[in-house]
């Protein structure tokens, strides 16, 4: 009786927004006379970071600090429609409907500008702190405060913009399948290295390692938050969890946490992954989004580790230890593969 | 622990960014760490009751007679709804984009169809006195036998789970029981293969288990509205839904929302605000309906399992010259988003892999079980795990390594996909190469040189095939599901209109000039212009007034002009990204 590691990969892509379009979603941003913006959208913060995605694609684009923009969603009284957080499709498409509507917003903020410093709005640029200034002579230069005063009190100008965005819904042809599917994808490689126990079939996941490419990265934090978590829901879906543990027999279904099962803080791998940023010709400064995706190569990945270490092909998810050792069995014991590559090159 | 590997594909992307790319704080982390923030279970009023469903123990059943009365009589009760009191007691959630029909009632009426699923309502002052009134409801059912496996439940003679689609299946384009994609010849490429395989792989269902339950809190407001504080992933998804199943007009709902604690695609469906406001229109009272985790774990829709059978064509040389997919989703009784996801699928297959003949078949099975829904990656999750095993099986097959397998295989720039649409903005060959790299996998030299730059749309990897159509599946003719070729399209044949590419107003109309995201002058050293992405020519302009997002230009000078009209046509996905030539190109 032993415990055998074995290593296995996967790799996946991923699509970014509902597949076939018809999916828009709109923003609304203003000023205040103080030069400070909020933005107005229905878009949903699951916890993902929805909220905090939007305040900097929105400061990006209006040229301002991000403390001068607030976020305010979701009320449908005050925020424009939004399909939802759903398909990932949060930073893509809200993301490029904020970049119109800040647009718009920058615009008539750099014309309130050029009108105070009697110059061409096309000569200025804005410092991302707070000020605004002609291009290559920064002494001549007005703050983004007293421009919105300027515009409101004295003006008389709306510093707003409103943006949408929406790809167009795809018809699907009948009899083979084609259509316009959605216009981003995401890419990733996941490799998975586990022991598996041959006398009591327990699976224990030893570590991950990962590449993911995912346009531009918005901000890297919350792509760490939803690529980890994400990978442990993988790990929870390969090896541990479902409300139907003899399906299509639906009895014994879970009632509570204590019945469904889960890991726990001791399962958890360590995990290591490396983003790689190929711009989306039509994402928010090229962004796509990790949402979705982050969960999809652990599950295959486990499954190919577990067949290295023991020999045993699991095809029915979730890989539990009696599926396993029913193999092992049927086998003739375990039969490990080979070793691949050695130790890891975590930096 | 997360590395970002900045050399790669740096030439197509300008780093010269204010705040992009920072990991700076979020606006509402210290409401989350000091519990200040507020989710939709943090809005009191006072007289607000609780609403509780009385679900089915059954799993398909005809339901003969509902006696109530002793329920209306109990304690605190104020109300007791039946699925004859609600307005429109029949919707599909996609009926909001005009896809399938309506098929799934907020309250059972003549039968149940799962167990769990909801028949009487019940509004009570406190939420012990709904629970216990919920006991004194006397439903009459008949039991009916009940089907589970997703292809059982094809087979003629099975029980009809739902009677808007009698042949349990969702029925697609009016005239097929499943989605067809076909690309090529499979057949052909099965003949010419030397190792053909085929697999089944299950997967199984799971539950999305938010740390927040599904519930909503309906109020009345003034002047005839009510305001509905609401878990929902899409805000105005459930507006919309709600709308129609209360029929009121869209504006005497007011949904607040947009702090969810955890969705992972279960609070899509709506499954508590239409009832909520149903009772807040009847007692003129605020009404609070929530799942409890019995509730949200039995019945509060599941990830749905997908069965999945792959069959490929192999080379001894590892390349894969055919491969056919077939696979049913679990539904459960109601269609609720598997239609959807189904398609999805579709345009999934065969993986990020060129493979020269592709075909599926997509089936959207109903079942007696509680209805599936969206989860993180569905249509997609399940197919990859069955894909990736199965990859894992053919290098083994081909005695390759599996890393330099997937390489050999993967998609690259300028490959056609079986949807008909050539692929861009690809890196599977670099996320393969880096994760071998951090992994110690060790890589041929070869491998190493491959690049999703290099290779792809040469020769026939650009082209439509010749394709073979059948009829396989023709709703009402069970004869058919082995049906002979019907018609052989030429090389070449498209029947979609290309989508246009997405239109970003602001640029076209009368209203301010966009302006280019700004460069922070003061702070930086001015930066050479990056090589990639150089203003687009106007022939390359991808439609009338679109342009790529602002961080793919340069920063000056804006543009003067709104951009050219549009070209005579744009051929989606044939527009693709070089970073050997610097621009885009045709």
């Amino acid at each position: 009786m032993a415990r055998h590691e074995g290593r296995g990969m996967a790799s996946v892509n991923y699509p970014i927004g509902m597949n076939l379009g018809g999916d828009p979603s709109q923003a609304l941003i203003h000023s205040n006379p103080d030069g400070k913006f909020t933005v107005a959208l229905s878009a949903i913060d699951l916890g993902q970071g929805m909220k905090q995605v939007s305040r900097q694609i929105a400061a990006e684009t209006l040229g301002v600090p991000i403390e001068d923009v607030y976020v305010d969603t979701a009320d449908s009284d005050t925020g424009p429609h939004d399909m939802g957080s759903f398909a990932s499709r949060g930073t893509h498409r809200m993301g490029n409907a904020i970049i119109v509507a800040a647009r718009e917003a920058r615009g008539v903020l750099l014309e309130a500008a050029a009108e105070e410093l009697e110059v061409n709005a096309a000569d200025l640029v804005t410092d991302g702190r707070g000020n605004i200034h002609v291009r290559g002579a920064p002494s001549r230069s007005i703050t983004v405060k007293a421009t919105a005063q300027a515009a409101q009190f004295k003006q008389g100008k709306t510093i707003a913009g409103r943006g949408i965005f929406l790809i167009p819904l795809s018809a699907v042809d009948a009899e083979t399948g084609e259509m316009n599917p959605n216009t981003a994808f995401a890419h990733a490689c996941l490799v998975a290295d586990v022991a598996v126990d041959d006398e009591t079939g327990e699976v224990e996941v030893l570590r991950m390692t990962s590449a993911y490419e995912l346009g531009r990265v918005i901000n890297p934090r919350m792509v760490e938050q939803q690529l980890v978590g994400g990978a442990w829901m993988g790990i929870s879906h390969a090896l541990y969890e479902t409300p139907e543990p003899y399906y299509p027999n639906p009895e014994h279904g879970p009632r509570d946490f204590n019945e469904y099962l889960m890991p726990g803080p001791g399962d958890i791998a360590p995990y290591h992954v490396t983003v790689l940023e190929r711009p989306a010709p039509d994402g928010p400064f090229g962004g796509k989004g990790p949402g979705e995706m982050c969960a999809n190569p652990v599950l295959p990945a486990i499954a190919n580790a577990v067949y290295n270490a023991v020999g045993v092909r699991v095809d029915e998810l979730p890989i539990t230890p009696e599926k396993i050792l029913r193999g092992i069995k049927a086998n003739g014991g375990a039969k490990p593969g080979p070793r691949r590559g050695g130790p890891v090159n975590w930096r | 622990m997360l590395e970002l590997r900045k050399d790669l594909f740096a030439d197509e992307r300008d780093d010269n960014l204010n705040v992009i790319g920072k990991g700076v704080q979020r606006q509402d982390m210290p409401g989350h760490v000091t519990a200040r923030t507020r989710f939709f279970d943090d809005h009191a009023f006072d007289g607000m009751l609780h609403l509780k469903v009385v679900r089915s123990p059954h799993h398909h059943a005809r339901i003969r007679s509902i006696d109530t009365s002793a329920a209306e009589r109990a304690p605190g009760v104020k109300r007791v709804l039946r699925g004859a009191d609600v307005p429109v007691n029949k919707n599909t959630l996609l009926s909001l984009i005009n896809f399938g029909k309506d098929d799934e009632p907020s309250l059972a009426v003549s039968k149940v169809s799962y167990k769990g699923e909801p028949v009487i309502a019940i509004l009570a002052d406190s939420e012990a006195q709904a629970l216990a009134a919920r006991k004194l409801v006397r439903i009459d059912y008949d039991p009916l036998p009940a089907v589970f496996d997703v292809e059982e439940t094809l087979k003629p003679g099975a029980p009809v789970v739902n009677e808007t689609y009698p042949g349990n299946y969702f029925e697609y384009h009016e005239r097929f029981d499943h989605q067809k994609l076909r690309f090529g010849d499979v057949e052909r490429g099965f003949a010419s293969a030397d190792i053909v395989m085929e697999h089944r792989y299950q997967m199984s269902p799971i539950e999305h288990a938010p740390t927040e339950t599904n519930g909503s809190i309906a109020a009345p407001e003034q002047n005839g509205r009510y305001v509905v504080h609401s878990c929902a992933q899409g805000l105005f998804f459930a507006l919309g839904t709600t709308a129609k199943i209360v029929d009121v007009e869209s504006n005497q709902l007011h949904f607040i929302g947009g702090t969810v604690g955890g969705g992972f695609g279960g609070k899509v469906d709506s499954l508590t605000e239409p009832l909520a406001v149903l009772g807040a229109m009847l007692t003129g009272r605020p009404v609070r309906f929530v799942l409890d985790r019995e509730e949200e774990m039995l019945y509060g829709s599941p990830r749905g399992a997908e069965r999945i059978y792959i069959k490929d064509g192999l080379m001894r040389d590892g390349r894969i010259v055919a491969r056919h997919i077939r696979s049913y989703f679990d539904a459960g009784a109601y269609t609720r988003l598997s239609s959807y996801a189904a398609i999805k699928c579709t345009a999934h297959v065969p993986g990020p892999y060129w493979i020269p003949n592709v075909a599926s078949d997509i089936y959207v099975s109903y079942t007696n079980r509680c209805p599936s829904t969206a989860m993180r990656g569905f249509g997609v999750t399940a197919v990859d795990f069955a894909l990736e095993v199965q990859m894992d099986r053919l290098a083994e097959a081909a005695s390759m390594d599996p890393m330099e397998f997937r390489i050999l295989n993967a998609y690259r720039d300028g490959d056609m996909k079986p949807h008909r649409r050539a692929a861009k903005n690809t890196a599977l060959v670099e996320c393969v190469q880096v994760a071998a790299e951090k992994a110690n996998w060790p890589l041929s030299e070869q491998a190493k040189r491959a690049s999703s730059l290099i290779g792809g749309g040469a020769g026939e990897r650009a082209q439509i095939p010749a394709t073979q159509l059948d009829a396989r599946g023709q709703i009402g003719r069970p004869d058919t599901r082995s049906g002979p070729v019907t018609q052989v399209l030429p090389a070449g044949t498209s029947r979609i209109a290309p989508s246009k590419q997405p239109v970003m107003e602001g640029a076209r109309d009368g209203r301010a000039t966009p302006t280019q995201v700004p460069r922070y002058e003061p702070q930086r050293p001015t930066a050479p212009p990056p090589p990639a992405y150089q203003p687009a020519p106007p022939p390359y302009q991808p439609a009338s007034s679109y342009s790529p997002a602002p961080g793919h230009q340069p920063a000056s000078p804006p543009p003067a002009s709104p951009p050219p009209a549009a070209p005579a046509q744009t051929q989606h996905g044939a527009v693709r990204f070089s970073s050997v030539f610097g621009t885009r190109r045709r």
